[in-house]
């Protein structure tokens, strides 16, 4: 039946009324539901918010691996979020068992102890990120480069089958448990509250109502992961091997005609997303003292939504992501329930993929007929 | 319409009741006990949704993380229709789920139809029609459907009480079935359209999605009886190894029928090239959809007969990690072999998670999950085309039609010029 | 064998003779900042063999994307029978009577060559899921009625004996001729066809030549024509188009376009057309 149209309707179905009005209508909604809340109480906006910027920041590390191997070699590599908790882990045995954060106390006695602890940590940080670096080198040799021509669907499943692997070693009795352990600050929290100025708040005290509180964990991590985010950037965008990361991720072939050892690039970029996320497993860890088997799983996957959130591939793309995953959860546990706030991040997701699946910061892909 | 099955549909289906008959025959007299009989009708359940994934991803080539949301879907739902019945004496799940599927599917052919004749209607506008179709057709059956609870719930009480049973059992699955297909035809809509990649993140977003939604069923979803996070009891244990196994040999015949005549062909040219198969006049979108909407349609099947395996459910079956079981059955398996899928579900539940955990040492409860990943690296690098590539049982594989007899060739190739090829 | 070509669309016999089969008008295709093609028009007629060259990338087969629907037009109009087709999913024009093959042979590579072939007969199939899922008489009718057609169809091309095969196994040029075979057996009006002869040695091309004029004879066909061997384009082609940069050049018989400076030029560069002036007078001196 050929129905003649009215201009109007066929206006509205050329430029997609329908769908987008389902998405401003979304849009408008969680606005409303925020600003809201928001404006209720100001402080526990304000708290989120703070607390937000704390996970993302985290999460913005793990995020750049993801980013940064798929961009190099298409891979969504499931077994990343397991390098994050084996970093988690090495700290915890480098503190807890070794007690390496205190190293420079036991050569140099008379050193302050601030100067000890700033070292060690360090330290304790460069050791997490070699072991990470070198854990991905290792599974990226055996597992991954055997099968870069091979169909992707093998190449994910071995990554699924690595992640798999990781936990479950990790989780036998004799190498990390399957026990949620504790993990030990090597420093003690100092807390603050912000209420008409910033204030430390002396421990064992209430903090005054109203008022937003923050942590020198807070400032650790954000001072790390822009510390550690400025170097990639460095890295990638300044010195030579960056620039053949940048190449190998654009055109392979060429670049390997170029004379650039194509598999030594993609080796290096699996070892820098390692070390990221080796960062960023120390930090979590410090911020949320859990260590588990498992703590690798949920964090990934959110680190990866943000990835592709802020366009897969793209490095300024995946801080953002996560910085928007990081708000967005913080938001949903403290506004709906702390459950729901998983179901809310894949729902953006889904949403992103809506939309625009390349992301916020990705270039589309064209298959040449 | 005359329905001629072929030499070898019979053969299959001979071989296929003696098997089952002799399974049942050991089950009876107790050779087989109640933990292989188990796991074999587990075997039976995951071979029925590998072969939706199978179906899929090995013959559309659409790489679907989503196959265990509509397994939960399905299990869910036929569960709590079962339950209503055999506990709370109410046909309340029955008619509201029937009804709810009927509507839904109802206006989905007639947005369908609304839809096609209105040209260069982008998925996303697409789907949110659908969206607002789905809400208002799911809302009116509720209405209606309540009302019509009491006196179906005579209806049935008023039949023999096991006939009512095995019923509400039967179309607790079949529609557990159906609104999986639904659910799985309106998310699809715009997810289809992404890349192979993006899809396939889609998808794990549903299952997860799914999941979370199914540890707040009793908060968020209103399902008190499911109980949330703590797993929902009581259900009747009535898939049988004959209900399973007949499903089952349902399920290999439909998607052997299917993928031996046209639409299968079609199906199978989107896996190998979609910008030839559009040059070829396929619908790609359309073929896309089908399978995916079938597939699912299986995996909620799957999950209706699950749930009354062991009578009890848990969110917990259903989170992603659990979700790679299926893809690994169909990859191990050999992804486009039907019968590789079978094998390798029965495989999976028999020896995986039967004779290892009877015979191994005690220890091997741990070890279990470190030493499958290696098997599966193992299997990926040495023989990624599974452990049956794409062979097929005679049943199942693709007959090659004869070629035309000699005489008719020899005249078409003389009375056409020499000329061409050769 | 019950199919024959599908109806002429509903303009009458006169006004077919002089309607131009496929007429493109002023057709844009921008990507970002790039004009892949600018100003195009193309006016093909019934029966006619048409030749479309180039350099490369001067945006050939992106005229054959957009003819085809793979990409949709920024600007301008494609008329095919006078109907518009501009924007239409590639599926639909298909089943308007355009077929095309590629340039990269795009064959279903794990199927076999009988499939290949069968799967072209897909939008006419005439049974529907229910008569597949349920294997009905009606299924094995229409279902051996559709292989015979195929494998007759394969006869005509000499593939017969390779039906089973599995097409990525077969050697290039058999593949090259199952391409051409498998955009026939889609019963078109008007065939694309995209670097044919690519990859070709002599013998080769001299085989699809006839083929080509074969299957035109046969099939009674329209067809345009992408090629790069200029033996095949001045052989068969009775009027060429040449595109550079995304526009038309020249257009006329292969006499007027082997002649044409604008043409030489294209392809030799600046200054060529100037030499090879100069060579064609010393050798009319020295004649």
């Amino acid at each position: 039946m050929e129905s003649t149209q009215l201009t109007f309707s066929q206006k509205i179905i050329q430029g997609k009324w329908i769908g987008k009005a389902l998405l401003i209508f979304i849009a408008l909604f969680t606005v409303w539901f925020i600003g809201s809340k928001a404006v209720l109480s100001p402080a526990l906006f304000g708290q989120q918010v703070v607390n937000g910027i704390q996970l993302g920041f985290v999460y913005a590390l793990i995020a750049l691996g993801y980013t940064m191997v798929y961009g190099i070699v298409r891979l969504i590599n499931f077994a990343h979020g397991d390098v994050f908790m084996v970093g988690a882990f090495t700290s915890y045995f480098a503190i807890s068992f070794f007690q390496l954060h205190e190293w420079p106390a036991w050569i140099f006695p008379t050193i302050s102890p601030w100067l000890t602890l700033l070292i060690g940590i360090i330290t304790v940080m460069l050791i997490t990120m070699s072991v990470c670096s070198l854990l991905a080198v290792v599974i990226e040799r055996i597992a991954y480069k055997p099968l870069r021509n091979a169909p992707r669907i093998s190449a994910l499943i071995t990554a699924i089958g690595v992640s798999f692997f990781l936990e479950y070693f990790g989780a036998l009795p004799f190498v990390f448990t399957p026990n949620f352990i504790t993990y030990k600050r090597p420093f003690p929290i100092v807390t603050w509250y912000i209420k008409d100025g910033i204030h430390r708040l002396e421990a064992g005290s209430a903090p005054p109502e109203g008022s937003v509180l923050f942590s020198n964990i807070l400032i650790i991590i954000v001072l790390s992961s822009v510390i550690l985010m400025a170097l990639l950037q460095y890295i990638v965008r300044k010195t030579k091997i960056g620039k053949a990361m940048r190449a190998v991720a654009y055109d392979k072939p060429t670049a390997r005609l170029m004379g650039i050892n194509v598999d030594g690039i993609i080796t290096t970029t699996f070892a820098l997303g390692a070390a990221l996320a080796g960062a960023a497993g120390i930090l979590y860890a410090t911020a949320y003292s859990q260590v588990f088997f498992v703590m690798g799983l949920i964090p990934g996957m959110k680190s990866f939504v943000a990835a592709v959130l802020g366009g897969i591939g793209s490095i300024p793309g995946a801080f953002l992501g996560a910085l928007i995953m990081g708000q967005a959860e913080v938001l949903s546990a403290g506004y709906i329930s702390t459950p729901m706030r998983d179901a809310i991040a894949f729902t953006i997701l889904i949403l992103v993929l809506l939309i625009r699946p390349t992301g916020i910061f990705g270039e589309p892909e064209r298959e040449k007929a | 319409m005359k329905i001629r099955p072929q030499r070898t549909t019979i053969g299959f289906l001979v071989i296929a009741v003696l098997v089952i008959a002799t399974i049942q025959v050991l089950i009876n007299t107790q050779i087989l006990s109640n933990f292989w009989a188990t796991l074999l009708r587990i075997g039976a359940v995951m071979a029925i949704v590998s072969l939706g994934l199978n179906l899929i991803y090995g013959f559309n080539g659409q790489f679907s993380l989503g196959q265990w949301a509509f397994y939960a879907i399905g299990a869910y739902s036929a569960a709590d229709v079962t339950f209503r019945w055999s506990t709370m004496n109410s046909a309340s799940g029955v008619v509201i789920l029937l009804f709810v599927t009927t509507f839904i599917g109802m206006s989905y052919l007639w947005i369908a139809r609304l839809v096609r004749q209105v040209k260069g209607i982008d998925p996303l506008s697409a789907f949110a029609i659908y969206l607002v179709g789905t809400i208002f057709a799911g809302y009116l059956a509720v209405m209606i459907g309540k009302e019509v609870i009491d006196p179906a719930t005579t209806f049935l009480a008023s039949l023999p009480a096991g006939f009512a049973m095995q019923l509400v059992f039967v179309l607790a699955v079949l529609m557990a079935g159906v609104l999986a297909a639904e659910i799985s035809y309106l998310f699809g809509l715009p997810i289809l359209t992404l890349g192979s990649d993006y899809f396939g993140i889609a998808t794990l977003g549903l299952t997860i999605i799914v999941k979370v939604l199914l540890d707040n069923s009793d908060t968020l979803l209103g399902f008190p009886e499911m109980k949330g996070a703590r797993g929902m009891v009581g259900i009747p244990k009535l898939t049988s190894w004959l209900w399973v196994a007949s499903f089952l040999v349902l399920v290999i015949i439909v998607t052997r029928n299917l993928l031996h005549s046209s639409a299968g062909r079609a199906i199978v040219a989107v896996r190998e090239d979609e910008i030839a198969s559009k040059a070829m006049g396929i619908d790609i979108a359309f073929q896309k959809t089908l399978t995916f909407v079938l597939g699912s349609f299986f995996a909620g099947l799957a999950g209706g007969l699950y749930a009354h395996i062991n009578g009890f459910l848990h969110p917990n079956t259903f989170n992603f990690i659990k979700s790679f079981d299926p893809m690994i059955i169909i990859v191990f398996g050999g992804l486009g072999s039907v019968s590789g899928t079978v094998i390798a579900s029965f495989t999976w539940a028999l020896v995986l998670e039967g004779f290892l955990r009877l015979w191994l040492p005690d220890g091997f409860e741990t070890w279990r999950f470190v030493v499958y990943p290696l098997l599966l690296l193992v299997m990926m690098l040495l023989r990624p085309q599974g452990l049956l590539g794409t062979f097929e049982f005679p049943f199942l594989k693709q007959i090659l039609p004869k070629p035309l007899q000699s005489k008719i060739m020899a005249d078409k190739t003389s009375s056409e010029n020499s000329a061409i090829g050769g | 064998m019950s199919q024959t070509m599908q109806a002429a669309p509903s303009s009458d016999v006169s006004s077919a003779i002089d309607t131009p089969m496929l007429e493109i008008k002023g057709l844009l295709k921008q990507f970002g900042g790039l004009k892949a093609v600018k100003d195009f028009d193309l006016s093909i007629h019934q029966g006619e063999l048409v030749g479309l060259i180039g350099p490369n990338g001067a945006g050939k087969t992106t005229v054959f994307n957009l003819i085809t629907g793979i990409y949709v037009p920024t600007a301008g109009s494609i008329k095919y029978c006078n109907d518009s087709i501009a924007g239409l999913p590639p599926h639909e024009i298909t089943q308007k009577g355009i077929a095309r093959t590629f340039q990269n042979i795009r064959l279903f590579p794990n199927l076999t060559v009988l499939d290949n072939v069968r799967i072209a007969y897909h939008p006419h199939a005439g049974y529907g899921l229910f008569d597949a899922i349920l294997h009905t008489g009606k299924y094995f009718q229409l279902e051996k009625e559709l292989t015979e057609r195929a494998q007759e169809f394969l006869a005509v091309f000499s593939l017969h004996d390779r039906q089973g095969e599995i097409a990525k196994n077969l050697p290039y040029g058999e593949q090259r001729r199952l391409e051409i075979a498998r955009a026939l057996a889609a019963t078109p009006e008007l065939l694309l066809l995209d670097e044919p002869a690519a990859g070709m040695n002599p013998g080769e091309v001299a085989s699809l030549m006839d083929l080509i004029h074969f299957i035109r004879e046969k099939f009674k066909l329209t067809i345009l024509l992408i090629e790069h061997q200029m033996r095949v384009v001045m052989g068969i082609c009775e009027w060429i188009t040449v595109m550079d940069f995304g526009e038309v050049i020249s257009r006329g018989d292969p006499e007027e376009i082997q002649n044409d400076p604008r043409v030489i030029e294209a392809y030799l560069g600046r200054g060529a057309a100037a030499l090879s002036q100069r060579l064609r007078e010393k050798r009319s001196d020295v004649a």
